[in-house]
């Protein structure tokens, strides 16, 4: 019992060719795109790689980008297909090759999926690894004097303007670390030295902020040091004020931005999982028709196209009898048949003749 | 005796009027392209306008999406005549009105040409608006309760972050205005009315400058306060602190911005004088070409194309006398309308 069977008269299956075609031309094209998307996506990622620790998260543009390179590919063979399907005497050169097609373009799809699937997955992995990355940032913001950091302020600061934020979680996370470098501090101030005692690690913390963090909105100009001193500004409340600096956190803009881009991929993605899908079954269809024609040997005549031989039930059935077989041989052959078990007593004596060392 | 002429062949004919066509359509893109720079232009001065006063002149964008319109729509009307020109019944269609669209293209030349020249031109009206508007922008900073200018503090930043720079002509330019509302100042303070009375108009002077001045680059967190005291900041020297804040004026990165923006729009008006110049002459030929075919019913006759039926100096004089004759023709109806009366 074939499943699905279509009838294919020759106009219908020289329809189903050029629809075919074209098909496979436009997922050609959808999959240059999200080659595309996976390239701008890695970019974005790499521009930002100074705040993040660890590149687990680049494994949704690899996986965009090998996709596309790979649906070109495939879709450009069925596209080939497709043109010699027509033609009896070159139709088959690509028998051989389409079970392997196939087998390529379901794996295709499954990646598709696989890659919106992860994009939900990998927003918690994002997070974290933007936690340790800020806050790695922060803490080596005044190392401008050190080889390999000397740039983490500048990106911090520029960072901290693009995308509107201040500090890890909030602003806070400034006041708990050293913002300015020793070589800018005069030692012999009482105001330094007060500040560097009063914590077990020496370190000169203030309850100020570095300029990034300033929101130009503000109607009065920035104030970014003793922001907790209601007294040291005119008319400041630090609990009610709200314009002064940015509110929110760079971890939570970050994955925001980053999150909203992957989303936005979604719907490209799903609408190429459906091309892939229909260029599968037309080929499938193709495939049985034209081998149903060219069985019969009548151009002009009638043939079934199907999707499966038997049934869905008889095929795994059958499939599962040929992996048994294989698995079979593949286990059947180091449990020796009759030849070879001379061979194994003899081995097993040569292993007694031979003087052990305990003896 | 015409002027530079050429002999043409059916297959030169075929040649030529297939070669223009791929020009006129080319001089189309570049008429698209043209528009939508001049929209860019016209947003990017709308984007600006509050560092201009709101007195920026939109002369150039209009003309340029003017122009744009008109060389698309120009270059598609020749493009469909050599489409249809070596068909001989569409082509007698066109005929008649090669004349007026060849002097309707050279009229649109010389609007370009203009146009062009315009491009050149406005940037010194462009540098004195930005040089009034920017001194108005850093005089209205304070104001962010007054309606109308709420906004010239936060466009004034985000002018100041994005073009990386300070100021007018430098950051100076802050020490000379009064950049703090009145509503943060304590009054009360000593160290505040000091200030207020050391100058004659009362105002709150600081040798400070806003947050938008700071330069990210600078191995230091921002001094922004107290810029000329070295002994206010601990291993200081304004004198030789180059990195702290940006150096460079907006009114200069403005004007650098927008003077590269017009050069290149000019320098691509001039080549599309060039080309629409080309399609002119090309579509000269290809008329006179398909004119002064001896035998009309035998397509692959061989026929002459010219510019000018007659030298350029005679042409000239033609026109002249023509140009007389229509005067001398108004005067002697003047002259007989007298004589009636």
């Amino acid at each position: 019992m074939v499943l699905l069977k279509i009838k294919f008269t020759q106009q219908r299956r020289v329809h189903l060719a050029q629809g075919l075609w074209l098909l496979s031309w436009t997922a050609v094209i959808w999959g240059a795109i999200i080659f595309c998307l996976g390239v701008y996506l890695k970019m974005e990622l790499l521009r930002r790689d100074e705040v993040m620790d660890n590149t687990e998260i680049h494994v949704v543009p690899n996986i965009l980008m090998i996709v596309g390179l790979a649906s070109i590919g495939t879709n450009w063979v069925a596209s080939c297909v497709c043109q010699d399907s027509l033609d009896a005497t070159r139709f088959p050169r690509w028998k051989v090759l389409l079970l392997g097609w196939f087998a390529v373009a379901a794996v295709l799809c499954c990646l598709l999926i696989s890659v919106v699937a992860l994009s939900f997955a990998v927003q918690g992995r994002l997070e974290e690894s933007l936690k340790v990355g800020l806050r790695n940032g922060i803490r080596f913001y005044k190392d401008t004097d050190v080889p390999g950091r000397c740039y983490q302020k500048e990106t911090i600061d520029r960072l901290q303007m693009e995308f509107r934020c201040c500090g890890n979680n909030n602003f806070k996370d400034w006041f708990e670390v050293q913002w300015v470098s020793s070589r800018y501090l005069n030692f012999t101030s009482k105001d330094v030295k007060d500040r560097i005692r009063s914590n077990v690690d020496g370190r000169y913390l203030l309850d100020g902020v570095p300029f990034s963090c300033c929101n130009p909105s503000s109607p009065r100009p920035c104030l970014r040091y003793t922001l907790t001193d209601n007294n040291a500004h005119f008319n400041y409340e630090y609990q009610s004020e709200e314009l002064n600096l940015y509110s929110r956190g760079c971890r939570q803009a970050l994955t925001d931005y980053y999150m909203e881009l992957m989303n936005s991929t979604g719907p490209v993605v799903l609408s190429v999982i459906l091309i892939q899908m229909s260029v599968l079954l037309g080929m499938r269809y193709l495939q049985t028709a034209v081998e149903g024609i060219m069985a019969l040997e009548d151009p002009e005549g009638e043939s079934d196209g199907f999707l499966l031989e038997k049934g869905v039930k008889e095929t795994m059935e059958d499939l599962k009898v040929k992996a048994l077989i294989l698995l079979q041989f593949w286990l059947v052959d180091p449990i020796a048949p009759e030849g070879s078990s001379e061979d194994a007593d003899l081995e097993k004596a040569e292993k007694e003749a031979s003087p052990t060392p305990a003896s | 005796m015409p002027f530079m002429p050429v002999k043409f062949n059916l297959q030169k004919r075929v040649k030529l009027a297939q070669g223009l066509w791929m020009i006129y359509w080319l001089s189309v893109i570049v008429g698209i392209l043209i528009f939508s720079l001049g929209l860019f232009f016209k947003v990017e001065l709308r984007k600006r306008s509050e560092m201009m006063d709101n007195n920026e002149s939109h002369l150039v964008p209009n003309l340029l999406i003017l122009v744009g319109l008109l060389a698309g729509g120009v270059s598609a009307f020749g493009g469909k005549v050599c489409h249809d020109s070596l068909d001989p019944v569409k082509f007698a269609k066109w005929k008649p009105m090669l004349k007026p669209y060849l002097l309707l293209c050279c009229g649109f030349n010389v609007l370009m040409l203009f146009t062009a020249l315009l491009c050149f031109l406005m940037q010194f009206a462009v540098y004195l608006t930005l040089a009034e508007g920017l001194k108005n922008s850093i005089k209205f900073y304070k104001d962010t309760d007054t309606p109308g200018r709420c906004f010239m503090k936060r466009t004034l930043d985000m002018t100041q972050i994005e073009f990386r720079c300070c100021g007018n002509n430098n950051f100076r330019d802050w020490f000379e205005v009064q950049w703090i509302s009145n509503r943060y100042l304590d009054m009360s303070n000593d160290l505040v009315k000091d200030r207020v009375l050391s100058n004659v108009e009362g105002k709150y002077l600081m040798d400070s400058v806003p947050f938008s001045c700071c330069n990210p680059g600078s191995p230091r967190p921002c001094i922004q306060h107290h810029l000329t005291n070295n002994t206010a900041h601990y291993d200081y020297d304004h004198r030789i602190e180059e990195l702290n804040i940006w150096s460079r004026g907006c009114r200069e990165a403005l004007f650098a911005y927008f003077s590269s923006m017009m050069n290149s729009i000019g320098v691509l008006i001039l080549f599309t004088i060039m080309l629409e110049s080309l399609d002119m002459a090309g579509l000269k030929y290809l008329a006179t070409a398909l004119e002064t075919m001896e035998d009309p019913e035998n397509p692959e006759c061989e026929s002459e194309g010219f510019l000018l039926e007659k030298g350029v100096k005679e042409t000239f004089a033609d026109l002249f006398v023509k140009m007389k004759m229509l005067r001398g023709g108004n005067e002697v109806e003047g002259g007989e309308a007298a004589e009636a009366t």
